[in-house]
Formats: structure tokens, C-alpha cells, sequence
């Protein structure tokens, strides 16, 4: 989570030099070209070349075939669309639970002690298990059913809802606090009208971090147990060694996985609008 | 319960009710267990007995000791690789523009895939010995250090730079008593970040393929339906992954002398 609210911080030049005849600005937006240019023809040379064999590095035209093909042609079951829907599903149901009940707990930790004393055993414990540990468990208890990677994206995005949330609350203003008090708000007025807006920055940062790890979690599992998804897509395609199936799948998720943040953000900033002109 | 003013600490009672807690979540798992299917839910006795089999007999090819050590080695040398490159190259994006300009773009093309979507390809690349951990740790730990390292450079204080420069500081001791201890802390939140995301590619690639380890543990239980073994290799993989980021931890206290680490 420090890098995402990190990647959002001014970025200060360390030093600015003499610029050469062309503008500064021009001749690195020419080197970012270059270097993707290179990046991609060494990709196509070597491809082509025939050095490393097809099967395990397909060119980049391949690859864009075998997108463009999945779409109509089936593989492992289901087209990639299909694929695709079956994997949001889990990860719609999965990342709504982490955040129904990850951002109530930490901003129950926040306000009452005697619940933050007794749940910060189990948190600090469960953190440090990899979510894709939980795999074992999930398919024991839920076979190949949804609750299983329900179970799988829960504990992947939880703890990001829990701490971000929990932190906002604990930096709201102590003056804020104390004021509402002497007017005479309760617990829950306070919690819902004085720490949820406070720590909302904060608990939106942790949500968008919880929606990444909550994806990835999800096409890990995938991985492992499961008949339909892009994660199934592209193990099956490394299955086949169909390696141009698997590049298009991990090129899926990766695209579906910013969609997935850009949505977040919007929804991030509509509220920030919100509340500054209700302000 | 609303105490007169929650948000202040009364860390008198934290040990107290947080060992409550504890003790009650075990005896209501010891008094709820017997009811359970015991192919789904271990009993107490089932995981001890499990603990007990894996520390001295062994399972799924090793003992604990073993697979514990195959895990935390390879895990550390994947982690070892991503900063070993990351960290130069977040340095040289941070101080030069152009290297930002080369860098950059190759980064953000490549950030948006989840790490763990690497497997199949490093399964196809190089099998399912330790080569493909390496790659797919080294792919999950490079991003948070280099991102964290550039930024850290970048958010150096430029009226120390400028006054180094002053006084005649060369690029090398630019570099190693201006920039390095400038960007340090947030050098080493991002090599925290990158050791827990290790610890966790590893184990889901042990889990999807592997000889040993510790996510070969939890697989084999998973199959063989060893609930109470399942329980013990989670524990262990949370138990290596907290003494990993608390030695990261004092490694930082040691470098950072100077800064109040908040954990």
C-alpha cells in the first residue's frame, strides 16, 4: 500500500541539466519510444530467429492471434469472454465481502480498544498467511463451488480493507472528536458521520490495494483448483504448451486488472467531489 | 464498552484481552471440533499429532526442518535477485532522467500483470525446479523496491543536494552519503513490501508445482485430505513469513539508526 501512495506523490526533479539543442521534453519522450521499440523488435528478432523454439517464445503477432482467435474459438471449455466473466464473478462476490466486512472492523478497531485488543491476535497472525495458502481449506470446504474462491479473494484483499481503514480512523482529528462528544453525538453518530468520512482518503487507497491483491489472488487460485476462469486459461494453456494462449491470458489479466483500478479511481474521485462541494 | 475516550491507547489492557481472545477462539474450537466432520474441520489433537509427524517422520518427501529450509532459501534468493537489480535501477531512474525515460515505459507495461500470472509461463520456461521460483519471485519482489527507490531518490531533500554540490561532492559520494541515506527509509518499505510478496509467490508456485517445500506440504495434504496437516504447514508459513519481515525489520533498525521505525 506505501507504493501506491507513494506513485501519487509530487515527483521533484533531483537535478535539471543544460538540455541539448532539442527540448528535454522531446528527447526523452524519443528515448521512452526507443526503448519500447527495442523491447518489442528484440522480442519479434528473437522470435523469429528461430534461436528459442516457438513453442516457448511465441512472436508478438502470435500472440494477438491467438487473443483474437480465443474469442471465437473455445479454448479449455469456454471462450475467453466466458473466461472472463466467470472470473469476475468470483471476484466481484469475493472483493464486496473483503470490503463489507474489512472496512466495519477497522473502523471498529479504531474506535472501541477492548474490540482492538482482541482482534489484533487473529489479524496479526492470519496477515502473514499467504492468501494462496488458504487453497487447501477452500477446496475442502467448498469443493469446486463459488465459495471457494470467494473464500480465496476475501483473504487476499481483507487485510488492506482492515488497516487502511483502521489507520484513517485513528488519524481523524482528536478536536473533531472531542466536539462532537460535548454536542452530544453517540458512538455511532461518531463513527458514522465523523470517523467514515475522515478516514475515507485512506480506506479508499487500501480498497484499490485490496482489489489488486484481491485479483491476483483469485487468478492464483484459478491456478490450482478450479474449471472455468482466465486463471484455468492459462494453466491449461502451459497445460498444451500453448504458449501464445497463456501470453493472451496474463495479457487479459493484466488489462482487466487496470480496468479494475481505473473504475476504483473514478469512483475515488467522484467522491472526493461529492464531499468537497457538500462541504 | 465506550470507554471515555477510545482513541487514546490503554495498553494496560491489551495483553489481557487480546490472551482472552485467544484462549477463547481455542476453546471453542476444542469444544466445537467433535461436532464437525473431522475431514473438514481438524481437531486440536489432529493437528498436534500432524505437528508431531511432519517434525520427526516427516511428509510429502521431507521433514519440516527440510522443507522449511528448501522454502526461506529459495524465497531469499529469489527476493535476493529482484533487489540486487531492482535497487540499481530504481537508483539510476531516480538520478537521471533519461534512464527514467528507457525504464519507465518497459515497467508500466509490465506492472499491471499480477506477479502469480507468471507461473504458467515460468512452468513452460523452466520447469518446475527452482529456476521458475526464482523468475516468478523475481517478477512479484522488482516492482515495490524499484518504484519505492525511485521515488525515494526523487523525494531527497533538493536543497541537500544543491549544498553537496556546493561544497564539491563527486557523483560517488553523491550517491553513497547523499542520496542512499536520503532515500533509505523508503528503500527499505519497499524491500519490505517485496520480501512478503516473496514469501507469498513462493508459496503459490510451490503449491502449483514443486518437489519440496513448503507449499508441497500443503498441496500433498490438500490431496490426501490431511486437514490437521494442512493446519501445520499454513502455520509454518506464517510463522516464516512474520520472522522473515521482523529480521528485515532489525536490519533496518541497524542501517537506520537515526529514524523511529514504525513497524
Amino acid at each position: 500500500m506505501t507504493m501506491d501512495m507513494l506513485a501519487k506523490s509530487d515527483l521533484r526533479p533531483v537535478r535539471r541539466r543544460r538540455g541539448p539543442a532539442v527540448g528535454p521534453g522531446a528527447r526523452l519522450t524519443l528515448l521512452s519510444a526507443a526503448s519500447i521499440a527495442f523491447a518489442l523488435g528484440l522480442w519479434f528478432a528473437l522470435a523469429a530467429s528461430g534461436l528459442l523454439p516457438k513453442m516457448l517464445l511465441p512472436s508478438p503477432w502470435d500472440v494477438a492471434q491467438a487473443l483474437v482467435k480465443n474469442i471465437g474459438v473455445p479454448f479449455a471449455g469456454a471462450t475467453l469472454q466466458q473466461h472472463l466473466l466467470a472470473s469476475l464473478g468470483r471476484f466481484s462476490a469475493g472483493f464486496a465481502l473483503a470490503v463489507a466486512v474489512g472496512v466495519p472492523v477497522g473502523l471498529m478497531m479504531g474506535w472501541f480498544a477492548p474490540f482492538r485488543h482482541a482482534f489484533a491476535p487473529f489479524f496479526e497472525t492470519f496477515r502473514f498467511i499467504a492468501p494462496l495458502a488458504w487453497v487447501p481449506f477452500a477446496a475442502l470446504w467448498f469443493g469446486t463451488g463459488i465459495g471457494g474462491p470467494i473464500l480465496i479473494v476475501f483473504s487476499g484483499a481483507f487485510a488492506a480493507c482492515v488497516i487502511n481503514t483502521y489507520r484513517g480512523a485513528r488519524m481523524t482529528d482528536e478536536r473533531l472528536i472531542e466536539a462532537c462528544r460535548t454536542l452530544g453525538a453517540g458512538n455511532w453518530r461518531l463513527i458514522v458521520d465523523v470517523l467514515l468520512p475522515s478516514a475515507l482518503p485512506s480506506i479508499m487507497a487500501g480498497i484499490r490495494v485490496a482489489a489488486a491483491l484481491g485479483w491476483q489472488s483469485l487468478i492464483g487460485a484459478e491456478l490450482i483448483v478450479a474449471s472455468s476462469g482466465v486463471g484455468y486459461l492459462i494453466v491449461q494453456g502451459q497445460g498444451s504448451v500453448e504458449t501464445p494462449i497463456v501470453m493472451a491470458g496474463m495479457a487479459t489479466i493484466g488489462f482487466v486488472g487496470l480496468l479494475i483500478d481505473l473504475g476504483l479511481r473514478q469512483i475515488d474521485a467522484r467522491i472526493g467531489r461529492g464531499w468537497r462541494a457538500g462541504a | 464498552m465506550a470507554a471515555a475516550s477510545p482513541l487514546h491507547r490503554s495498553l494496560l489492557g491489551a495483553p489481557v484481552i487480546g490472551g482472552a481472545a485467544v484462549v477463547g477462539f481455542l476453546i471453542a474450537w476444542w469444544v466445537s471440533a467433535k461436532s464437525f466432520d473431522p475431514m473438514r474441520i481438524p481437531q486440536p489433537g489432529d493437528v498436534w499429532d500432524a505437528a508431531v509427524q511432519l517434525a520427526t517422520t516427516g511428509y510429502a518427501g521431507g521433514t519440516l526442518a527440510q522443507h522449511t529450509l528448501q522454502s526461506i532459501m529459495l524465497a531469499f534468493m529469489g527476493f535476493a535477485v529482484a533487489a540486487g537489480t531492482a535497487l540499481p535501477i530504481g537508483l539510476a531512474m531516480g538520478m537521471s532522467r533519461s534512464a527514467e525515460a528507457v525504464f519507465g515505459p518497459i515497467v508500466a507495461f509490465i506492472r499491471p500483470i499480477p506477479p502469480l500470472a507468471w507461473i504458467p509461463l515460468a512452468i513452460i520456461w523452466f520447469g518446475l525446479g527452482d529456476g521458475a521460483k526464482i523468475f516468478v519471485i523475481w517478477f512479484t519482489a522488482f516492482v515495490p523496491t524499484l518504484i519505492n527507490t525511485f521515488t525515494g531518490v526523487r523525494t531527497v531533500d533538493p536543497t541537500i543536494i544543491a549544498a553537496a554540490r556546493v561544497h564539491g561532492a563527486g557523483p560517488r559520494r553523491m550517491l553513497l552519503d547523499v542520496i542512499l541515506p536520503g532515500a533509505a527509509p523508503l528503500i527499505f518499505s519497499g524491500l519490505r513490501v517485496s520480501l512478503q510478496a516473496s514469501w507469498m509467490a513462493l508459496v503459490a508456485a510451490e503449491l502449483i508445482g514443486a518437489f519440496f517445500g513448503l507449499g508441497r506440504v500443503l498441496m500433498t495434504a490438500a490431496q490426501d485430505i490431511f486437514p490437521g496437516m494442512i493446519v501445520v504447514a499454513m502455520a509454518a508459513v506464517a510463522v516464516c513469513g512474520a520472522t522473515m519481515t521482523w529480521l528485515l525489520g532489525v536490519v533496518e533498525r541497524r542501517c537506520l539508526p537515526w529514524l523511529k521505525v514504525t513497524p
